[in-house]
């Protein structure tokens, strides 16, 4: 599910842009369960959305084929163990008398093949499927009911194909431009800090959150992004002011805080100058947050889309994730595909 | 205020002298403190807001007059800007400070000292700051862009415009830092109406200004955030470090809050715009 997740991502990445959304009623957050707990409230008699979270899960963003919006307890016991078994085996002991490993290293995990890849020791996807409403669900997108991205437009279409052709005179290592933004530490892989604010299916879905009576701080740990959610009404940024995180209103219907954003930056995934994404978060138990998303872009989506995504207790701290100042890739993947240049030079030359 | 729970007559030489020791320790900002100052529903003074250094502490937090620029060399008659930053001009000449160091100078020992001087003199290719590397504790603070405190009763957040760099201030003390970092591990706690941060577990690499101030992965800074008004907050750090100075040393400067309708702090992902920099000689050559 990893590589066609961000199969998807990186085609939608070459600069995409699309237009407005409307946000389902998604289902209104019981401030008090069946069961009793009550949401703890902040002194401005909000539910209390603040702590460390994860939406690691190995559910993923879209439904396979042959799959109920509900899994059955057989398919989830082979997705969890599935997973299970390839950790223990892919951690098990290296034969000290092995070979030198393949080009690329062993069982290597590519985001980008063959420069961006990593080995079972940073692959931290989580270990559970996405538990909604009690449900086990097989895909967190739940709009449309297909559980899959809709269809694009034919706006869209004639973007990417534009964008692909842009690209095309250029060779992959050419420039640092040309390289995907997680790659250049503009950002997270995937949508992490969104929005919408995704798992990828990789490590580190970890996110802080601080609120206030004017403000809502989400961190996500992915290149220390802070998006800043502002309470209530105010200027809006003008239209060509797109930064990366985009521009979040956000306001209380109940007990949910609903978040509407406008403005997002360019290269950001899912993006056109037109979407819209509306998020809503509601504490539902002691350890959880739901998550629910929609995106509307009627320039590069047949319809709005959008799901449920689970935001489990992380339990533990986050971590100064400084990807830039430890950024030796990019100086060696570029430098590498020059030196590649001056041997293939020579070879052509004898 | 705590002066007048003095009554003995005995005491009126101590209050004089602490009366004056007060002034000249806390300028004149301690006046307005806890009086009109916004506070949370618990009773702390309320540092929510965008706040901002004035003045050309970021230059060099040493008092200093101006100079023609960062980075100089020899010349035939006077230092000059050195080639890598002279076409600059008048943008890249450094203005004169009164520094925000108590007692001017900082108390580096020798090898420090020439470390500093070694720096200054490859201030463009060393100072991580150019090259949109995170900037460190104290250096966030008085960079000249603004930076949002987030307090809740239950957290304390502060995000700097600057790279986007980030603290989580913990009102519990996690322990020993886990790891090194560039923004370090903070943990926060009141005294009275200060909020007192105490932060380390830095990685050393991180400058204090772009004159090549500089300390070791050994750093402690105490912060202390006093609000002396609704617009404004003291801020005071004191820096430790015994492989890098001879004793600790504090610095003092006021930071000013955001009043103007809609403020907010922008986002300078500056890892963008320092790639022409750190990876344009790797560029393909057609």
């Amino acid at each position: 599910m990893t590589l066609r997740f961000y199969g998807f991502l990186f085609v939608l990445g070459l600069g995409i842009a699309a237009e407005g959304l409307i946000a389902p009623a998604a289902a209104q957050a019981p401030s008090r369960s069946a069961s009793g707990w009550v949401a703890p409230r902040t002194a401005d008699d909000r539910p209390d959305l603040q702590g460390n979270w994860s939406n690691a899960t190995l559910t993923p963003l879209q439904r396979r084929s042959g799959r109920a919006k509900v899994l059955t307890t057989q398919q989830v016991d082979d997705i969890e163990h599935g997973r299970e078994s390839v950790v223990i085996e892919r951690s098990a002991a290296s034969d000290p008398d092995r070979d030198a490993p393949e080009a690329g290293g062993t069982n290597p995990i590519c985001i980008d093949a063959p420069t961006t890849c990593y080995n079972e020791v940073y692959i931290d996807p989580g270990t559970r499927v996405a538990i909604v409403n009690g449900e086990p669900r097989s895909s967190l997108i739940t709009v449309p009911a297909n559980g899959r991205i809709p269809a694009l437009t034919d706006e869209a279409r004639l973007r990417i194909a534009e964008s692909r052709d842009f690209n095309s005179q250029f060779g992959q290592y050419d420039h640092p431009e040309v390289r995907p933004v997680a790659e250049r530490c503009l950002i997270s892989f995937g949508s992490n800090a969104g929005p919408p604010m995704l798992p990828n299916g990789w490590y580190n879905n970890n996110y802080t959150i601080v609120q206030t009576a004017d403000h809502v701080l989400i961190m996500a740990e992915m290149v220390h992004d802070a998006r800043i959610i502002r309470i209530g009404d105010g200027p809006r940024l003008p239209p060509d002011i797109r930064p990366w995180l985009g521009d979040s209103w956000g306001h209380w219907e109940g007990d949910v805080l609903v978040v509407e954003t406008t403005n997002l930056h360019p290269l950001q995934q899912y993006t056109s100058e037109k979407m819209k994404v509306t998020e809503r978060f509601s504490r539902v138990a002691e350890d959880a947050l739901l998550y629910e998303f929609m995106i509307d872009d009627p320039t590069t989506y047949a319809q709005p889309w959008g799901g449920q995504v689970p935001m489990k207790d992380l339990g533990e701290k986050l971590y100064e994730y400084a990807c830039h100042e430890g950024n030796y890739a990019l100086s060696n993947i570029l430098m590498g595909a020059r030196y590649q240049e001056t041997v293939d030079a020579d070879a052509n030359r004898d | 205020m705590i002066l007048s729970t003095v009554k003995s007559p005995t005491h009126t030489l101590a209050r004089v002298f602490l009366g004056l020791l007060a002034v000249a320790l806390v300028p004149a900002y301690a006046e307005a403190q806890s009086a009109d100052i916004p506070r949370t529903a618990s009773g702390r003074p309320d540092l929510n807001g965008i706040w901002q250094a004035l003045g050309n502490a970021h230059w060099d937090i040493e008092p200093h007059q101006a100079r023609a620029a960062l980075q100089m060399v020899p010349g035939p008659i006077v230092p000059v800007p050195a080639p890598e930053v002279v076409s600059f001009g008048a943008v890249g000449a450094v203005p004169p400070g009164m520094g925000i160091v108590e007692g001017g100078e900082i108390p580096y020992l020798p090898q420090a000292l020439a470390t500093r001087e070694a720096n200054r003199e490859s201030w463009v290719t060393l100072d991580p700051v150019v090259k949109c590397y995170l900037p460190g504790v104290p250096r966030a603070t008085y960079m000249p862009f603004p930076f949002h405190i987030f307090q809740s009763e239950r957290a304390f957040f502060i995000t700097y415009e600057f790279a986007g760099a980030d603290r989580n201030v913990y009102l519990e003390d996690p322990g020993e830092p886990q790891v090194d970092s560039w923004m370090g591990q903070s943990v926060g706690h009141w005294e009275g109406d200060t909020f007192v941060v105490e932060a380390r577990g830095f990685t050393g690499q991180a400058w204090l200004d772009r004159s090549g101030n500089h300390a070791s992965y050994q750093l402690r800074v105490t912060e202390r955030y006093t609000m002396t008004s609704p617009y404004h907050i003291l801020y005071e750090a004191t820096l430790e470090d015994p492989s890098t100075f001879s004793r600790p040393w504090t610095i003092r400067l006021p930071l000013y809050k955001h009043i103007e309708d809609g403020a907010r702090i922008g986002v300078f992902k500056c890892v963008e715009f320092v790639e022409e920099l750190l990876y344009g000689q790797y560029r393909k050559v057609p």
